[in-house]
């Protein structure tokens, strides 16, 4: 007789899977083009390159993005500032700044190099792209504008989010600035453009019991 | 034969073979939609409202696609392979009446493609010629995996025919005590089971007088061995996706590969809807003729017996959704070992009460 006990078990879990979901929950797929999952806080999406509040480009052209890159397809060139009139506050700018987002492994150790935090990353995945070149993304298309908005690369596709150029990485939240754990907690890049208006990430303690209490709800 | 007596016989057919090709359609995406509920999942939504046309749209593709010959079939028995799995599957619904026989004038009509006065044995013969279509397609591909599928079929449906016939026999042998005399017609047998058991004891006259409950053994055997005659899950050794790739239809595209899965699915149907007027009483029900306008009470008989037929089928879909397939050796083991000695044992133990009840105690 176990066997049948077994065989009724199997047809009341199939059996409430379908009533809850014809009545209760619904299925749990997610339409993707029409609903959008919420992407975690540290996702790792296309990069971005970001400005002082006045408007000063942040990136010194130093390379240590390109010399991090494990998969060599980041492509800087470092230019002098005008002294009358500076790109950026330090010595020199980011005259050429290419990556080739086919190459890309979005480790994020770019974000983690960069001593002034200029690239970081956001919450766009949607890059696909129907030639090579068009996926070599450059100062233009990485540089955010003097409000704070990112150039997207095709704004008029109808997946084009923008929203999801305005989040940053959590990476920066985390370890910002220059990764010192002393300054976990403290509010650090408030009133910078763009990405920049976040609450500052909460102690480690805290995490913890955010993510324990994630685990349970999973 | 007069001409409105053609006239009707061939509406029979048509109307019949219509009903089916459109349950057929529905079925389908039912499948897929109520599996998709199942495993908490969407299921086909894209062509029309709820999905409900992605039938019709993969029967199109179908239909346009190129039916691929590979170079080593056996070509005849190839092309014929198809068409004997779908006629045998048409035959076997025509023996089945879907309706309340209604009055044209002096002309009575009945829902049902044909009234054979051997109807049961007509519907075993052809489910039997049905594994031929099987047999001969996993032949005649000249593979091996559509050969190990059709070996597979002429096993299996030779054990489950045995099983699904006893269990016939013993509903025949039954009917035929509630009636003058025995009979195989499905339309006589449905007739008697209509109105409820209370004759038999005012306690039960609640009880819709349909044979599940006298031969509730043999619906759980009849039950079983259709889902194995229509090479469904758990049953579906034949087709076996992940073991045979395709099983017998491996080697088959286009619309050739349509057939086989229009007989399959036709096949679903009418097992169940045989189920149904076996066990369920078919399409007999309350009517309220007199109370309610003559064409719903003509229409609701229809109504009840896709209700029962589609309870059925609902048990096909759900079973499929559930259980995993059997190993080949269990499912013979399941078979020879347990189902046969069931369904013969129940034959006798039915057979020794209706006698008791019939003529009384041998020593009286």
């Amino acid at each position: 007789m176990g066997a049948v006990t077994e065989f009724i078990k199997g047809l009341r879990v199939t059996g409430g899977t379908m009533l809850r979901t014809i009545a209760g929950e619904g299925p749990v797929t997610i339409e993707y083009p029409k609903e959008k999952r919420q992407k975690p806080q540290r996702f790792h999406g296309r990069h971005v390159l970001n400005r002082y509040p006045d408007g000063m480009e942040k990136c010194i052209g130093c390379e240590l993005c390109a010399g991090a890159c494990p998969a060599n397809c980041i492509y800087v060139r470092g230019m002098d500032n005008d002294p009358d009139n500076p790109t950026s506050p330090g010595e020199r700018f980011g005259f050429v700044y290419e990556i080739n987002m086919l190459r890309c492994i979005f480790c994020a150790l770019c974000v983690e190099a960069c001593p002034t935090e200029a690239i970081t990353m956001t919450h766009l995945f949607e890059m696909s792209t129907t030639n090579r070149e068009d996926a070599i993304y450059t100062r233009e298309t990485l540089l955010m504008d003097e409000k704070g908005g990112v150039p997207h690369m095709f704004p008029d596709d109808e997946l084009a989010d923008m929203d999801e150029l305005a989040v940053a990485d959590g990476w920066v939240r985390a370890t910002a600035p220059s990764g010192v754990a002393a300054y976990q907690g403290v509010k650090m890049w408030q009133g910078t453009p763009g990405p920049a208006d976040w609450a500052p990430e909460p102690d480690q303690s805290e995490l913890d019991v955010l993510s324990a209490a994630e685990d349970n709800d999973g | 034969m007069s001409w409105p007596e053609l006239a009707i016989v061939a509406f029979r057919v048509v109307a019949t073979f219509a009903l089916l090709l459109a349950v057929t359609l529905i079925n389908v995406w039912a499948e897929r939609k109520i599996v998709a509920d199942m495993q908490s999942r969407i299921g086909p939504s894209r062509a029309g409202p709820w999905g409900m046309l992605q039938t019709l749209a993969d029967g199109l593709k179908l239909f346009f696609k190129e039916s691929v010959i590979p170079r080593k079939v056996e070509l005849g028995m190839y092309l014929l392979a198809p068409f004997l799995a779908v006629i045998p599957a048409f035959l076997i619904f025509m023996m089945v009446p879907w309706g309340k026989p209604f009055m044209i004038g002096d002309y009575e009509v009945a829902l049902q493609g044909a009234d054979l006065n051997i109807g049961l044995l007509f519907i075993l013969a052809m489910s039997a010629m049905a594994v031929y279509a099987v047999v001969l397609a996993g032949w005649s591909s000249g593979s091996k995996y559509p050969l190990l599928g059709g070996v597979r079929a002429t096993a299996q449906a030779i054990s489950y025919e045995a099983a699904m016939g006893l269990s016939m026999v013993a509903v025949v042998i039954f009917t035929a005590t509630q009636g003058e005399a025995g009979t195989l017609s499905l339309a006589e047998i449905v007739e008697r089971q209509a109105g409820t058991w209370g004759d038999v004891s005012p306690v039960l006259s609640f009880l819709p007088r349909w044979n599940i409950f006298p031969q509730i053994a043999a619906f759980i055997i009849f039950m079983i061995a259709i889902v194995a005659e229509t090479n469904r899950a758990p049953f579906d050794l034949v087709e076996a996706e992940q073991e045979l790739v395709g099983g017998f239809h491996t080697e088959y595209s286009g619309m050739r590969f349509a057939m086989f899965f229009l007989a399959e699915y036709i096949n679903i149907f009418s097992m169940s809807a045989i189920a149904a007027t076996l066990f369920l009483g078919g399409w007999a029900g309350p009517t309220f003729e007199g109370f309610l306008p003559g064409f719903i009470s003509g229409l609701l008989p229809t109504i009840y017996f896709l209700i029962k037929t589609y309870a059925i089928v609902f048990i096909f879909f759900w079973l499929r959704a559930t259980l995993p397939r059997l190993r080949y050796d269990q499912l013979m083991t399941f078979g020879w070992k347990r189902l046969i000695p069931a369904a013969l044992a129940w034959l006798v133990v039915s057979t020794v009460a209706i006698g008791f009840r019939q003529f009384g105690a041998p020593w009286s």
